[in-house]
């Protein structure tokens, strides 16, 4: 899942950052994986995520297909767990979002000892990966490393943007959505609750991180 | 996609949306409007938006009277009013683009969703990248900006001169018209994609030179890479081989996707019960 390994940033910005996910394999263990996987989010639940989602259904914030004209005074803006392991209906890569270290440490531990018999692969910081691994006692298996962004850069956008873009790495989160959050969240046109729920609305496999993004929309407040 | 114009009332929140800015109000029709061919069919406007389904006169009506009184009515940034959004039916070529640009639609060469391939996160299970093996992901477009595949056809050449060998379970390789020189199919040169990703193995010893044949083609490109790198850990988790060479070329290293080695093959045998059934 590239989609979360290319998330823009130095390795201390992951510190809230840590993306754990499990995916069967097409044709060498997909073929009873759907209780697996359930099992997976489920067992993510109770470490607190901030995010839990599967690549076919998306996130635990989603969006509505027939919005109640009210809600635009009274949106409910809390993540819904429960709908996400509820709605798996087919093997496909399942992830959870964590914002402490502790939590996706234990997890981890908690996920080796379940023995799923999954591919797990934990997205974060070299480091961040290797404290959760030493804390399960695993030994890393391989390992993925992001080389950034090359080319044509000049056709990106600012590093605050990019830092909230980038982390739906699939794109679904567009540079001017999370431009736009940024300036209204600036001018206290919303709160930066509100603005990372609807970016986080767009990310189709509820991998994007709430609680990193309210982070970078509070550094720009504060940096005003 | 397209836009029904009875429905739309150009309230502006799909142009902020979409990632590839290909979506304007066009100023004469007073309508939302797609550039098709910056569209990746990506299906973000149909899929994130919330949808109302209001009254298009009625939401005119007001906008009309609002701004007659200059008063700025701010409704949720997300949210279609009218339910404007019709997907269009596909055909090759285009097609392509969806595939490619919706992650939640499996591409049908791989049966994976996303950009279509398990690169090491299935190592584990799949063996795809082995110990003295190196495994590029080379991915255009993202973020944000949007590839051809003119452009990708153009790296995998240069990667199919120097001789590596194209990953076969990944849906760029399965759209190669001649896989030994790294060709794509004609037809599709033309299409725009949000992402996608050649990738490639090598034996270590030849990670510095692909990525220094990198570096010299992206130069030619109108669109940026990301360049992902995996390897196989030692028996202990370590990698002492790879790391060193990538911060060798100047690059830091801040963050990786960990495959932490839980995965087994677990494939489901035919019982021998039904077996039986057949012979008898």
């Amino acid at each position: 899942m590239t989609n979360t390994l290319h998330r823009f940033g130095e390795a201390e910005s992951f510190r809230d950052d840590y993306v754990i996910f499990a995916i069967a394999s097409k044709g060498k263990n997909d073929q009873d994986s759907l209780p697996k996987l359930r099992r997976f989010l489920q067992i993510a639940a109770e470490y607190k995520p901030v995010n839990l989602g599967d690549a076919r259904h998306g996130g635990a914030l989603r969006p509505s297909r027939n919005m109640d004209p009210t809600s635009h005074w009274n949106r409910d803006i809390t993540p819904d767990f429960e709908a996400v392991i509820a709605g798996l209906d087919h093997p496909t890569t399942c992830a959870a979002v964590f914002d402490n270290r502790v939590a996706a440490e234990d997890f981890v531990k908690r996920i080796k000892d379940e023995d799923l018999g999954l591919s797990v692969n934990i997205s974060t910081s070299i480091d961040g990966a290797e404290q959760c691994c030493h804390h399960a006692c695993i030994p890393r298996h391989s390992v993925g490393y992001s080389l950034g962004f090359e080319g044509k850069t000049e056709k990106l956008p600012s590093s605050q943007v990019m830092m909230l873009s980038t982390m739906c790495g699939h794109g679904m989160v567009s540079h001017s959505l999370a431009k736009k959050m940024i300036d209204w969240v600036k001018e206290g046109r919303r709160t930066p609750e509100q603005a990372v729920t609807y970016m986080a609305r767009f990310c189709s496999c509820g991998v994007f991180n709430p609680a990193r993004a309210k982070r970078v929309l509070q550094d720009v407040i504060d940096a005003k | 996609m397209r836009i029904n114009p009875e429905k739309c009332v150009a309230c502006g929140n799909c142009t902020y949306i979409c990632p590839m800015e290909a979506i304007y109000i066009d100023p004469v029709r007073k309508r939302a409007t797609i550039k098709r061919d910056e569209c990746v069919e990506c299906y973000a406007c149909y899929n994130g938006l919330s949808q109302e389904h209001l009254n298009p006169t009625m939401v005119r009506t007001v906008r009309r009277i609002f701004a007659a009184l200059r008063i700025r009515f701010e409704p949720e940034p997300d949210v279609c009013p009218t339910a404007a959004f019709e997907p269009d039916e596909l055909n090759w070529p285009r097609i392509v683009r969806r595939a490619f640009s919706d992650p939640r639609v499996p591409h049908e060469s791989t049966g994976v969703e996303g950009r279509g391939t398990e690169e090491v996160k299935t190592n584990d299970v799949s063996g795809r990248v082995k110990v003295g093996e190196v495994g590029f992901t080379i991915e255009f477009g993202r973020p944000g900006v949007g590839a051809r595949f003119t452009e990708i056809q153009e790296m995998c050449w240069a990667l199919a001169k120097a001789g590596v060998s194209f990953e076969k379970k990944n849906p760029i390789t399965s759209l190669m018209s001649d896989v030994p020189t790294g060709t794509l199919r004609e037809d599709i040169l033309g299409e725009k994609v949000m992402s996608a990703i050649v990738e490639i193995k090598v034996t270590v010893d030849r990670t510095e030179e692909i990525i220094r044949l990198v570096w010299a083609v992206e130069k030619r490109l109108n669109t940026v890479i990301a360049l992902g790198v995996g390897t196989r850990c030692d028996e202990n988790g370590e990698d002492h081989v790879v790391a060193p060479i990538l911060e060798s070329l100047g690059y830091k290293l801040e963050r990786a996707k960990t495959n932490i080695g839980l995965g087994r093959i677990n494939l489901v045998k035919e019982p021998a019960a039904a077996k039986e059934i057949v012979h008898a």
